[in-house]
């Protein structure tokens, strides 16, 4: 075991495990952020999706060790600001089902909309591509996704 | 069920706090029910709260897996109740058998709350008018209930429920309760918010998997690699030298670690070395379950039922037609994989469970660790996904097990390998199927022989009559006016362990079934909308779905080449679906799936929002299946392991979807399931108009 130090929605953390503990773990297990969900631990699913230094992981695939003195944002640090135009477009369109993917589905596509206002249907695709949902909301997130983005 | 007068159902049961507490009986009843049986149980149970601050609170008794209950069961309470619906809060509640059967399954929620809720909503609210009209010394039928207040009609006063609370609970039930008349519904058939989705989408909902109690030690399971196999003996010697590894004992399932961290159980689990006793299957795989389907479909089977003369030889000729259709396992694999919290101490259990089985798991947790019933609380969380696999209990009985023999509070966590590898599958089936035209392009014989095991005869372990066969759930060509038809099946026997897949069989049966309709109306040159409409009498509810979506989808305007349109129906849960798919062929190994067309008649609709998202969701849901979905059994175990080699569909791939719900007063229908059915076949049949090539088999393969 061993400690490591990590900025998480602006707050440094340290937590106490092995250095190969993947940073869903740490998140969940030793800082109780359990918006951050696992679904695969293979990297497939997207359920675990954060942004590392502005840009979207998978925690499940990547160690703590790795990501010492970065910056990690999860979907309780997005949710700071429950007036996100996403959070508003989810409620209205109500994209959610089971919502156990939900958070992956957001923070995914924060980062997409974070780094370009307007991706192309191709950019949205491949990234979006990266979540799997099982209730098959993929339907109203479509939607979501097109609402946002013209109104960016 | 038995059928009950609403007095049967409605009394006060308890007064607390200065609270009024209101109960219905709900006839207990459960989807592994015979048919005829009587309902064991009949218990009281509360639905509402409202305390002397005027706080109502509902309590849902179904599990929320996705599919609205935490917030279409507290509107059907509500709109009885008369009371404001922003201000409402609900509570989730434990297992208990006072409140009738909380099997959350068989599109069940809505249909068997629909009147007792509303009545329990409308009884506080004449007790709450009652206590209004006794303080103001007028009748009640110079009062009215309305937004949480009741109002003196005479001179415009008006009480809160807060305050009527305390006195309201002294009064007597009344009997004959009247509920609203569909037409001055408020609540009732509106598109409401879901209450659940907030907290969803910030991140803090509570899924099983989210619960953290006081001590609380982290554990994962080794299984065998083989379904039935036992643990000879084990060797935890690497496991114990990792960092948080606590230690490592047998349970019934297998081998479980316990940790202070789900990563260290899940590597602790991979460093155990155990020796199995791999039982009688090792040698079992998917060829040999397949060839004695292909046996069992070469025999006649059992006639399960007939209409006409189907044995009588045809000879005016006719046009005949032979097809096998063929379906593999599938696993549920919701997204949330298997967990649970539990606190087995001093002769009592406590768990946290996602279940969608909650009394189930109440009843097997005490047999399995030898308790009173009384003594295991059941606290049901939210569910990330259910889709039959949570009617289960096997993970909670596990982690039951785990805590009792670590002595400490363990959370239990599946790895998704586990879930794909560890489920209780959707079987596999094929179908014979035999149909005959007559000259004038007339269907006069249709045939199908399904044959596939059995979940409730491995469920029940004994031998099944054809009456009872499950396998032919849906398997009758709907209500088509076929002059002969004979429906026949065959079990087969398996070691895998079988389970209910939403919507069961009639994600088999249909698929079969309207498929080959959509064959026989080509071989009878006919347009497949036309050859199924004059098969249905003119007040079919099937026929007027039929119409809506040909309709919708613009089904006789021409589609450029490469494109097609197919069509297909289905009846099941109290609803009726019809599906229309249109494809567009991209090369001779892809192609697109454009656009779904549903129309659903699922009676009185409560809220229309969610029966649209469960029909985007059942299409999905199918889709995964028709274009993806298989689990192989190989040495006895299954082959998949996690999302890259048992995909879903993905974004991209998933279709429009456009979805209408007919308007009507019939009884309400469920919604959870119905979408499933027609999905597959509308593909299928949509590929066929599209490239001219027959889908028999799923998942599918254009070549």
């Amino acid at each position: 075991m061993a400690k490591f130090t990590i900025t998480v929605n602006g707050k440094k953390k340290t937590v106490d495990v092995d250095g190969d503990t993947p940073l869903l773990w740490a998140l969940r297990d030793s800082l109780g952020l359990t918006g951050t969900k696992y679904g695969c631990g293979e990297g497939i699913c997207g359920a675990c999706v954060v942004h590392i230094n502005k840009k979207a992981e998978r925690s499940c695939s990547i160690s703590i060790k790795d990501v010492e003195g970065k910056s990690i944002t999860t979907i309780e640090g997005l949710a700071e600001n429950p007036n996100h135009p996403i959070f508003k477009t989810w409620i209205d369109l109500e994209v959610s089902q089971c919502g156990y993917c939900q958070p992956g589905q957001i923070m995914t596509l924060a980062a997409l909309l974070n780094e370009k206002k307007k991706p192309s249907k191709k950019e949205i695709e491949e990234t979006m591509n990266g979540v799997l949902c099982r209730c098959g909301t993929y339907h109203r997130i479509h939607k979501a996704v097109d609402k946002l983005v013209e109104e960016n | 069920m038995k059928k009950q007068s609403r007095r049967e159902f409605i009394k006060v049961v308890s007064l607390s706090g200065g609270g009024l507490v209101l109960a219905a009986f709900i006839p207990a009843e459960s989807i592994f029910a015979k048919p005829g049986e009587e309902p064991k149980i009949f218990s009281p149970n509360a639905f509402l709260k409202i305390d002397s601050n005027g706080v109502v609170t509902i309590i849902v008794h179904r599990s929320e897996m996705g599919q609205g209950v935490q917030t279409s069961l507290p509107m059907l309470v509500a709109e009885e109740l008369e009371v404001d619906w922003t201000q409402i809060k609900i509570e989730q509640a434990d297992a208990d058998r006072k409140y009738g059967s909380q099997t959350t399954g068989g599109s069940t929620s809505i249909r068997r709350n629909y009147e007792p809720l509303r009545a329990a909503g409308a009884a506080a609210r004449e007790m709450l008018i009652a206590a209004a009209a006794a303080k103001w010394k007028v009748q009640p039928a110079d009062c009215k209930a309305e937004n949480g207040f009741v109002i003196n009609k005479l001179n415009g006063k008006k009480i809160g429920y807060g305050k009527l609370a305390d006195d309201a609970s002294k009064l007597p039930v009344p009997q004959n309760v009247k509920l609203k008349e569909p037409k001055d519904f408020k609540i009732i058939g509106k598109k409401i918010h879901r209450l659940d989705t907030p907290d969803k989408i910030y991140g803090k909902a509570k899924f099983g998997i989210d619960i953290v109690i006081p001590g609380m030690y982290y554990a994962a399971v080794k299984r065998p690699p083989v379904f039935g196999g036992m643990v000879k003996n084990f060797d935890a010697s690497k496991t114990k030298l990792l960092n948080g590894v606590k230690e490592a004992v047998k349970i019934s399932s297998g081998v479980a670690v316990i940790a202070n961290s789900t990563w260290a159980a899940f590597k602790g689990k991979e460093e155990l070395l155990v020796d199995w006793d791999n039982g009688l299957y090792a040698n079992f795989s998917s060829e040999k379950i397949k060839s004695k389907m292909i046996e069992k479909l070469n025999g006649t089977g059992e006639e399960i039922r007939k209409e006409g003369n189907p044995e009588l030889p045809i000879t005016n000729n006719a046009q005949f037609l032979e097809a096998t259709f063929e379906v593999p396992f599938l696993a549920h694999a919701p997204m949330e994989p298997m967990n649970c919290v539990a606190n087995v101490k001093d002769g009592k259990a406590e768990l946290w469970v996602a279940t969608q089985n909650p009394q189930a798991a109440q009843r097997d947790i005490a047999r399995q660790l030898g308790l009173k019933e009384e003594n295991v609380t059941i606290h049901v969380t939210l569910l990330g996904g259910g889709f039959g696999r949570r009617l289960q209990t096997d993970f909670a009985v596990e982690a039951a097990e785990i805590s009792k023999a670590a002595g400490v509070p363990v959370k239990l966590t599946w790895s998704r390998e586990d879930d794909i590898k560890h489920g209780f599958y959707r079987p596999p089936s094929m179908h014979k199927l035999n149909g005959a035209i007559d000259s004038d392009g007339n269907l006069i014989k249709f045939e199908h022989h399904v044959s596939a095991p059995s979940i409730f005869s491995q469920r029940a372990g004994r031998k099944i009559e054809p009456k009872e066969y499950d396998i032919a759930e849906a398997a009758w060509p709907l209500e088509y006016k076929i002059p002969n038809i004979k429906l026949s099946g065959s079990l087969v026997d398996t070691h895998v362990p079988l389970g209910y897949w939403r919507a069961v069989y009639q994600t088999q049966n249909p698929f079969a079934v309207e498929s080959f309709i959509d064959e026989l109306a080509y071989l009878a040159k006919k347009d497949p909308f036309e050859f199924r409409r004059t098969m249905l009498t003119e007040d079919s509810r099937l026929r007027k779905v039929l119409e809506l979506a040909a309709e919708k989808s613009d089904w006789y305007k021409k589609l450029e080449a490469g494109k097609g349109r197919g069509i297909a129906l289905s009846e099941g849960f109290g609803s009726f679906c019809a599906q229309v798919a249109e494809v567009s062929i991209k090369s001779q190994n892809e192609f697109k799936i454009d656009r779904f067309i549903c129309a659903i008649d699922c009676g009185i609709v409560i809220n229309p929002d969610t029966v649209e998202a469960q029909i985007e969701g059942a299409i999905a849901f199918a889709l995964s299946a028709a274009l993806k979905g298989e689990i192989t059994i190989k040495n006895g175990g299954v082959a998949e392991s996690n999302f890259d080699d048992y995909p879903i569909l993905t974004f991209e791939e998933m279709p429009k979807v456009e979805v209408y719900i007919a308007q009507n007063s019939f009884p309400v229908g469920g919604v959870g399931e119905v979408g499933m059915a027609a999905c597959p076949p509308a593909l299928c049949n949509a590929i066929f108009a599209a490239a001219g090539k027959r889908i028999r088999k799923l998942p599918v393969k254009l070549n």
